[in-house]
């Protein structure tokens, strides 16, 4: 199936019906703005988010003219451009998307043109699309939407590249044909006054393979939403994510993996670490199996390492079982301060305490950092995670040797 | 030179019922270029007097000193006393999750030595370090420890004797686990390192085999948190033949 969309109700129809499950992994969407009721941060997708701080992106803040610039290159085969009026409008629920937030569904109504990133069947890029996204204005609200599609065994890496100061709401649709093979990541270095709500939803074809990385280091709110369906057997799906609180920051990620299809695999790995007073960070992960997704593999887990006192890190997975005939499905979550031991192995080798935190935080990260795959930017994420450590723990040694004795 | 004296050392560990006191007054002295085994049963105290000297923060000192060639060890933070000259190769060596076993190497020699090795040396050294131990040079691209059979890791501990060239060398149960060709394999690193000049080494261990390979100058019987008898070679011939029983029975 290839899958091209001309408007809502055909990609509508194209979603596969599924039996009714009764969940609150997945609370009934609606296209339709005024179907979605106002958070008051009671609800369970919002409980842990500081609404207040969201200058009413969750609830109706103007969508203004954009602040932010966005540039990108284009790899030869590919078809990259802002987009408006019905073409926009068609790839609206692209990725099988149906609202399940008021401003979904209002960025999904009222946001005129999309960035357009497509590529056609058995197109194979060689080198990665990137778009720099970089805003210039926090104090302007604004929204974005961006479709994604990948034909039938096509190929690609695309890097969604936030940086600068913004209010944004953004929905990001995604649709992995049959037999392609796709990676987006999505990188959050933000300056401090940002505020990001983001929902990127993937439908992933039959066999094919798609993999989604969220890196978050910047920004005071970042909320992530990243989820996936299946359109057919023997799709598999990649979840990486890596984060970074400092002081003040509230970093949200959950993940739903939707098994909708027998033979589908999902695999979800974040990690992140926290410093600093009031670092916050959440991580939900939500897997459903279907009835109708035998013979399934699912797994993850979610590793929090906290550096300082004063931070607080949220971990929640939910894994609902909807059929007995499933491959594993499995979950596993920490969060740890460092550990003595480790410390004390390095440290009997005559490495300093600092040097020896600094060697565990890499090490924390360099598998999933391996994992992501994208060499150009793996460089990057390395120099990041030091200039991280480089804010907290190994500036001032006094603070953090009171921190050793009380741990 | 080298010279490790411990004077009267008491440890105390804390358990739920308070402070339990496990070494109770060691006294030893290793003078340059001995070697000596601390043999002794199981819960005799014997682990504790090599985290001790290391100083694991599991233990509490409570009593008496340690110094290396005068200086006082136990004043010294867990780095500061590798970078004096002292080395535990460790019964569990702990497994460091995405540390790679070369940057490892290298980020502990330069530390011990205050400066980066230079590089075509360096590799060099530890291909040949490796080799010696039977590791293969794609060991340093896996992670300290992970996944590694038991008798790399001790294989990995010797090399690591031997890269870092410390004075003194506690090795804590080294032997235990290991296969006889293994066994020979780290002995014979630890009698490399022993032909250097001047090393001491305190070889901690529960059985005699490992002294079929490596040759003390002097044995000390350690039961009850001190030592109950030294020796030399021949003590330990003596506990193959008739084990720990007497020393065991003395206590009751």
């Amino acid at each position: 199936m290839t899958v091209t969309t001309d408007s809502v109700s055909a990609a509508l129809e194209q979603t596969p019906t599924h039996e009714r499950v009764d969940s609150h992994l997945h609370p009934e969407g609606s296209f339709d703005v005024d179907a979605h009721e106002v958070p008051t941060g009671r609800e369970e997708i919002w409980r842990f988010t500081p609404l207040k701080r969201l200058k009413g992106l969750q609830a109706d803040a103007e969508f203004m003219p954009s602040k932010t610039s966005c540039t990108w290159n284009t790899p030869a085969g590919a078809r990259i451009e802002g987009v408006s009026g019905d073409e926009a409008r068609g790839l609206r629920g692209l990725s099988g998307l149906v609202p399940n937030t008021r401003w979904a569904a209002r960025v999904l109504a009222e946001v005129p043109d999309s960035l357009l990133i497509d590529l056609p069947a058995d197109t194979e890029l060689t080198e990665p699309i990137v778009v720099d996204l970089d805003g210039t204005d926090a104090s302007v609200t604004e929204a974005g939407h961006v479709a994604m599609r990948f034909g039938a065994h096509s190929r690609a890496i695309v890097v969604l590249n936030h940086t600068g100061s913004s209010t944004v709401a953004a929905v990001v649709e995604i649709a992995v044909g049959d037999g392609a093979d796709v990676t987006v990541v999505s990188i959050q270095d933000w300056a401090d006054d940002a505020v990001h709500l983001s929902h990127h939803q993937a439908r992933v074809g039959r066999d094919a393979s798609y993999k989604h990385a969220a890196i978050s280091f910047g920004g005071n709110v970042v909320r992530m939403d990243a989820n996936v369906s299946y359109d057919g057997p023997g799709g598999s799906a990649e979840l990486l994510g890596l984060y970074f609180a400092d002081a003040g920051q509230h970093i949200e990620h959950r993940i739903f993996a939707d098994h909708t299809a027998p033979q589908t695999k999902s695999h979800a790995v974040y990690k992140g670490a926290l410093q600093g007073e009031k670092a916050h960070t959440v991580w939900v992960g939500n897997v459903l199996i279907r009835k109708v997704a035998e013979g399934i593999e699912t797994y993850e887990e979610n590793r929090n390492l906290v550096l300082t006192d004063g931070c607080q890190a949220d971990s929640i997975p939910n894994l609902e079982i909807e059929t007995g005939e499933i491959a594993g499905a499995g979950h596993a979550s920490t969060t740890a301060r460092f550990d003595d031991e480790h410390l004390f192995y390095l440290q009997s080798r005559g490495i300093s305490e600092q040097e020896a935190q600094r060697l565990v935080v890499h090490g924390f990260f360099n598998d999933l950092i391996r994992k992501v795959g994208v060499p150009s930017i793996e460089d990057r994420l390395l120099t990041t995670v030091e200039a991280e450590l480089a804010k907290n723990v190994l500036r001032d040694p006094g603070s953090l040797a009171a921190f050793a004795q009380e741990a | 030179m080298s010279k490790l004296v411990i004077t009267d050392l008491h440890v105390t560990v804390d358990t739920e019922d308070g402070p339990k006191e496990i070494l109770k007054g060691v006294t030893l002295t290793i003078k340059d270029g001995e070697t000596h085994a601390i043999m002794g049963p199981n819960g005799s105290g014997k682990s504790t007097l090599a985290y001790s000297i290391a100083g694991h923060p599991k233990y509490t000192i409570t009593g008496g000193s340690v110094t290396l060639d005068g200086q006082d060890v136990l004043a010294l933070s867990v780095d500061e006393r590798a970078r004096a000259g002292m080395f535990l190769a460790m019964q569990y060596p702990v497994e460091v999750p995405g540390v790679s076993v070369s940057n490892f190497l290298r980020t502990a020699k330069t530390a011990i030595d205050g400066e980066a090795p230079k590089l075509r040396t360096w590799v060099k050294d530890v291909n040949a370090a490796l080799q010696q131990l039977d590791l293969d040079p794609s060991f340093g691209t896996r992670n300290v420890n992970e996944n590694f059979s038991g008798g790399e890791k001790k294989r990995h501990e010797i090399a690591q004797l031997e890269l870092l060239d410390p004075k003194v060398a506690v090795l804590d149960e080294t032997d235990s686990g290991l296969d006889i060709d293994a066994l020979k394999t780290v002995a014979e690193g630890v009698n490399r390192f022993r032909a250097r000049e001047g090393k001491g080494v305190l070889l901690i261990t529960h059985y005699t085999r490992i002294l079929r390979y490596i040759e003390p100058d002097y044995v000390h019987v350690f039961v009850d948190g001190k030592v109950a008898e030294s020796g030399g070679k021949e003590l330990a011939d003596e506990l193959e033949a008739n084990g720990y029983d007497k020393y065991v029975s003395a206590l009751r």
